[in-house]
């Protein structure tokens, strides 16, 4: 991924490390790499490189994660603009979709 | 689709279970089976390229054999038979309404309800004597592992980002290296996604290089058909060619635009094709004429181009919704009022 850094410090993830039971499950599903395990507790170690899927939020048993997920999609947001609802794929109305 | 109707042609037999018959799938893709998941790459058709939800086996599988979940996106269920090959397993495949594994988990359809559902429905649990599913790791955003087990007794196991690393997956005992585990968006992941965008927009190119075509003909003397199609074939087929290049170039260069927002990136792809079309073409004279014209495109093509650019972080892997949300504040403002001014210095330079 050499070039394809996006912004910095815009992501909404949150960790609580203090909620963390060690079981892995973030590691696990994250596709970036943000965490790695430490001590045995999730450590956060790369949050820039979040793209706010939420798997880590939805797969945490102890809710120590949280992440306002969506989809980083401009064409997703304007859409969501024009009919006044979250960001939205096209794949409702039979368009293209994602 | 339905099955009972006509039986698809990547069904090779039937294997018997202690629920009954279940549908033994192809772990070869047929001629038709590639032609489909072409098509779908051209965006044709990609909202009903579906399978039927329930259970298929592959190969020999007994109530020990694994279990992989799979949308039901024919594309999805293809990758995912493909590389199946010379194992024995179960597929079960959930009703994601035709939509991939990533799209359908962000929406919550490839999700915690839509499994456990399932599992009702293809009795799953009276096939197989284990409590294991693997679970593609891009359906994670839909679902939760832990609520799974809570409510069907079936433990989520997350396999590979990709269908072709589960035959080492398994052969590592159900292990992920980290490699496996991490989404790419390499040179060639961007370039397969070259002629689905092509086709996404290519209507409204082709309203633009005929209302362009038109206008060529507009000038003090009011209309000039001669005019017309001497500049306007030039103007439409540099739209045409510039919508090709716009719309390719930002994927496969990605990497080596400057900056890290999309809007930015695309900003340079215009500035490239302005200078690339205009400035080595030899019609750059006679149809950009005068210089508001000239300024106009300076002004046009980077807008169009940023614009452009900025939606493909849809398909690109990395972009998170706070950053584009970000990027937009920022980029949609200057886009808008580069293009309008663009457009008036082009229908100005027309009468002056």
């Amino acid at each position: 991924m050499i070039g394809m850094r996006y912004l910095p410090d815009v992501v909404t993830l949150e960790y609580d490390e203090t909620k963390c039971n060690g079981c892995q499950m973030c590691i696990i599903v994250c596709p970036h790499a943000v965490f790695t395990i430490e001590n045995k507790r999730a450590k956060m170690v790369d949050r820039d490189a979040c793209m706010e899927c939420g798997a880590c939020a939805k797969n945490c048993p102890e809710e120590a994660l949280s992440v306002r997920a969506g989809v980083g999609c401009a064409n997703a947001i304007i859409i969501g603009a024009i009919r006044n609802t979250e960001p939205t794929c096209g794949c409702e109305d039979n368009s293209s979709c994602c | 689709m339905n099955m009972e109707s006509k039986k698809p042609d990547w069904i090779i037999g039937e294997i018997k279970s202690n629920i009954g018959e279940i549908p033994v799938v192809d772990t070869n893709l047929s001629l038709s089976d590639r032609l489909g998941g072409w098509k779908v790459g051209w965006g044709f058709g990609r909202n009903n390229y579906r399978v039927d939800p329930g259970l298929y086996a592959v190969g020999n599988p007994t109530e020990e054999s694994p279990v992989f979940v799979s949308a039901n996106y024919k594309l999805s269920f293809d990758r995912l038979r493909e590389n199946l090959g010379g194992l024995d397993g179960w597929i079960m495949v959930i009703d994601t309404k035709g939509i991939n594994v990533w799209c359908a988990a962000g929406k919550g359809t490839f999700g915690t309800d839509e499994i456990v559902t399932r599992l009702g429905y293809t009795r799953l649990a009276e096939v197989v004597s284990h409590r294991r599913l693997i679970v593609p790791q891009l359906g994670a955003p839909g679902i939760a592992a832990h609520e799974v087990k809570d409510r069907s007794g079936f433990r989520v196991i997350y396999g590979p980002v990709r269908a072709a690393d589960i035959s080492d997956y398994i052969k590592a005992g159900n292990k992920a290296t980290p490699q496996m585990r991490k989404v790419r968006f390499n040179t060639w992941d961007r370039f397969v996604l070259v002629p689905n965008d092509l086709m996404a927009s290519f209507k409204y190119a082709l309203i633009a290089a005929a209302v362009l075509f038109i206008i060529s003909g507009l000038g003090r003397d009011i209309f000039s058909v001669e005019r017309m199609i001497n500049n306007g074939t030039v103007l439409a087929s540099l739209i045409t060619i510039g919508y090709i290049f716009g719309t390719a170039l930002p994927p496969i260069l990605l990497p080596l635009l400057p900056g890290k927002s999309f809007s930015l990136k695309g900003v340079w792809v215009g500035l490239l094709l302005f200078f690339v079309i205009g400035w080595y073409s030899n019609n750059f004279i006679t149809l950009f004429s005068n210089k508001l014209s000239l300024y106009a495109w300076l002004l046009l093509l980077p807008a169009i181009s940023s614009f452009v650019t900025m939606n493909f972080t849809g398909s690109s892997t990395y972009t998170s919704l706070s950053g584009v949300l970000k990027e937009m504040k920022v980029a949609v403002p200057i886009q808008a009022g580069a293009a309008l001014i663009g457009l008036i210095l082009l229908i100005v330079g027309i009468f002056i």
